[in-house]
């Protein structure tokens, strides 16, 4: 055993020449896809914070990828110190699997534990030559759509939900919104794991005529990449997503570190750490930054999950659950 | 000169029949040497100018600032890390395993060479997974790990263990069919004139493979630094911890920052081409 310790040191501290000196910590936050550059700044900016207030050096570690995939890496014991999920469901599933956190972790921090929000939109080829408008236009045979995978990616399920609400809306029965929904999976080509993964399929390998993503990943993508590429659509109704965010207790009480990880999380509700998401285009949910960058976002009108699917345990159960809607409306290969 | 000339010329006529029987005319030589070399040019040599053309685009500065960057530092370490922990050990099985396969007749032969295949036949993503579902917390053996507080998946040794074992072919696949081809009369003789067993191998077994482990060697080394499917599954993607340099490309490229994925993927490529030098080089020492 001891030898086992020594040895798993030895090689750690190899890796991590920097990991034996005092006052100093390590986090790992295990987000989802779009946040990559979020994250960036905003530990940059925490770890300035909590100097500043007299805390330890504290570097924080990313791994990014789709959040259900990430959500199931943190319940096979990849050692989150704070997780950023794409949606509460995955947060869910890793406090029912792995018993990691308690059930009712969504109440700890306030907004539903989501410091920033997002919606959903379109990313079309410049100058919308298939002139895509709104949900309709992805129904349409011949309209390719890039939109990841629902069952590996957050935004995907987003993605899904916010056509499904819309079609609810304008049809009002769940039978028609089910038709409406399967008529654009038939339009997707290709489904990536990740959000980023279809950004980089529709933009960089141009596959599709339009790509449902986050708000955040539109713009960004429209800034990495060059204006001259794309352009956003905004949809006449939308969802509003909510990322929420979480200690993993039993992970910072083994490690020693829920002090810092706590404020990690409550510096999100900072003006400060607002402003990155606004320039990281996020919503804010401080009003006063909101109206600050109110030029920024588009204005969409949005519906909540809780409204319209009753929450994510009922959406989750209903259309991503094995065997689910999700499954039965797509079938790949079949026209 | 004039002599050579002379000695040559009777020569050039008497093979000139044989020549006429066993090879082509010119224009077939010309058009199969073509399509050979194009094809080589078009599936080697361009995607390899390719990489080292889009990581040198934004210019040197770019270039050494992303292969020198934390990040890559410690892909590139742990990269090299890997690397030496996997040829070693599949350097010392491969020919233990070759060895036996070999040299002796013994009960489960074939299902010992099958085993070896296995990691040739299974997929890379498989091989990671089978880890996951075994040291894994809600694997067969991770409540147990987790008590005991040792990491094996999403840390360094669960990417040892996948390169490990979809590098083991390399090394005993190498050296089964030359040995097997050389026989055992030599060391049967060293035997019957009084060698020990080590004896045996250290002077006959192994002076006779050497060059079959080197190749052997090269390949597992190329394997275990480039293998992404495997270390994807088990690594966890922690940056400046658990990333590899072929995950660390994935990531750059995810960023746009297309620039420095290619100078890392050049690295890689680097490596491939100095581990061939190498080879080279050791084997024109020997021969002078």
């Amino acid at each position: 055993m001891k030898l086992k310790h020594t040895l798993l040191a030895l090689t750690l501290s190899a890796v991590l020449p920097v990991a034996a000196l005092a006052a100093e910590v390590n986090l790992l936050n295990v987000s989802y896809d779009p946040t990559r550059e979020l994250y960036q700044d905003y530990n940059a900016a925490f770890a300035k914070f909590w100097q500043a207030k007299g805390g330890e050096k504290v570097t924080v570690r990313q791994s990014h990828g789709g959040a259900a995939r990430q959500a199931r890496a943190v319940i096979d014991g990849l050692e989150a110190d704070v997780v950023t999920l794409a949606l509460a469901y995955d947060i869910d599933e890793i406090a029912e699997k792995a018993k990691l956190l308690p059930a009712d972790w969504q109440k700890r921090l306030p907004h539903n534990s989501s410091p920033y929000t997002s919606t959903i939109v379109f990313l079309v080829r410049k100058g919308n030559p298939k002139n895509i408008r709104d949900w309709d236009d992805l129904a349409k045979p011949g309209t390719s759509v890039i939109t990841p995978n629902p069952k590996t990616s957050g935004g995907a399920r987003w993605n899904y939900l916010a056509a499904w609400g819309y079609a609810l809306k304008k049809f009002g029965s769940e039978d028609k919104a089910r038709e409406f929904v399967a008529q654009i999976y038939k339009n997707v080509p290709v489904l990536d794991t990740g959000a980023r993964g279809s950004t980089t399929t529709f933009v960089e390998r141009g596959i599709g005529d339009v790509f449902i993503s986050w708000e955040n990943e539109a713009f960004l993508a429209i800034k990495e990449l060059g204006p001259g590429k794309v352009d956003i659509v905004v949809p006449s109704l939308s969802i509003l997503a909510e990322p929420p965010i979480t200690l993993v207790d039993r992970v910072v009480d083994k490690r020693g570190t829920r002090k810092v990880a706590q404020a990690y999380l409550d510096f999100w509700y900072t003006p400060e750490a607002q402003e990155i998401a606004a320039k990281n285009f996020y919503r804010q949910i401080d009003p006063k930054i909101a109206a600050k960058y109110a030029k920024q976002f588009p204005k969409v009108a949005l519906f909540k999950i809780d409204d319209v699917f009753g929450g994510w345990q009922k959406a989750q159960k209903l259309h991503f659950a094995d065997g689910g809607v999700f499954d039965q409306i797509y079938q790949p290969g079949k026209k | 000169m004039s002599a050579e000339l002379a000695i040559n010329a009777p020569q050039v006529i008497a093979r000139k029949p044989a020549r006429k029987a066993t090879s082509e005319s010119g224009l077939v030589r010309f058009v199969l040497i073509g399509l050979a070399l194009s094809y080589f040019a078009l599936l080697v040599l361009t995607p390899l100018f390719a990489v080292f053309y889009e990581a040198l685009k934004k210019g040197a500065e770019a270039y050494f600032t992303a292969i020198t960057e934390p990040d890559a530092l410690s892909s590139i370490r742990l990269t090299l890390m890997v690397a030496a922990v996997a040829v070693p050990l599949n350097l010392v099985f491969g020919v233990a395993a070759a060895w036996a396969i070999a040299k002796f007749e013994f009960r489960g032969k074939s299902l010992l060479i099958t085993l070896i295949d296995l990691p040739f036949s299974v997929s890379p993503v498989i091989s990671g997974l089978i880890y996951v579902l075994v040291f894994g917390l809600q694997g067969w053996l991770g409540p147990w790990l987790q008590a005991h507080d040792i990491k094996v998946i999403f840390a360094l040794p669960g990417i040892f263990l996948a390169t490990v074992f979809v590098t083991v072919p390399f090394v005993a696949r190498e050296l089964i069919p030359l040995m097997q081809a050389q026989g055992s009369e030599e060391e049967e003789a060293a035997l019957v004139l009084g060698a020990s067993g080590w004896q045996t191998f250290f002077r006959v077994t192994l002076p006779n493979i050497k060059w079959g482990i080197v190749y052997g060697v090269i390949l597992c080394n190329a394997r275990a630094m480039g293998e992404f499917g495997a270390v994807a599954v088990v690594s966890g993607h922690i940056r400046g911890l658990t990333n590899t340099m072929p995950l660390h490309v994935e990531i750059l490229y995810n960023e746009y920052q297309f620039s420095a994925a290619f100078a890392v993927a050049s690295l890689l490529a680097l490596l491939a081409l100095v581990t061939l030098v190498i080879k080279t080089l050791v084997e024109w020492r020997v021969k002078h």
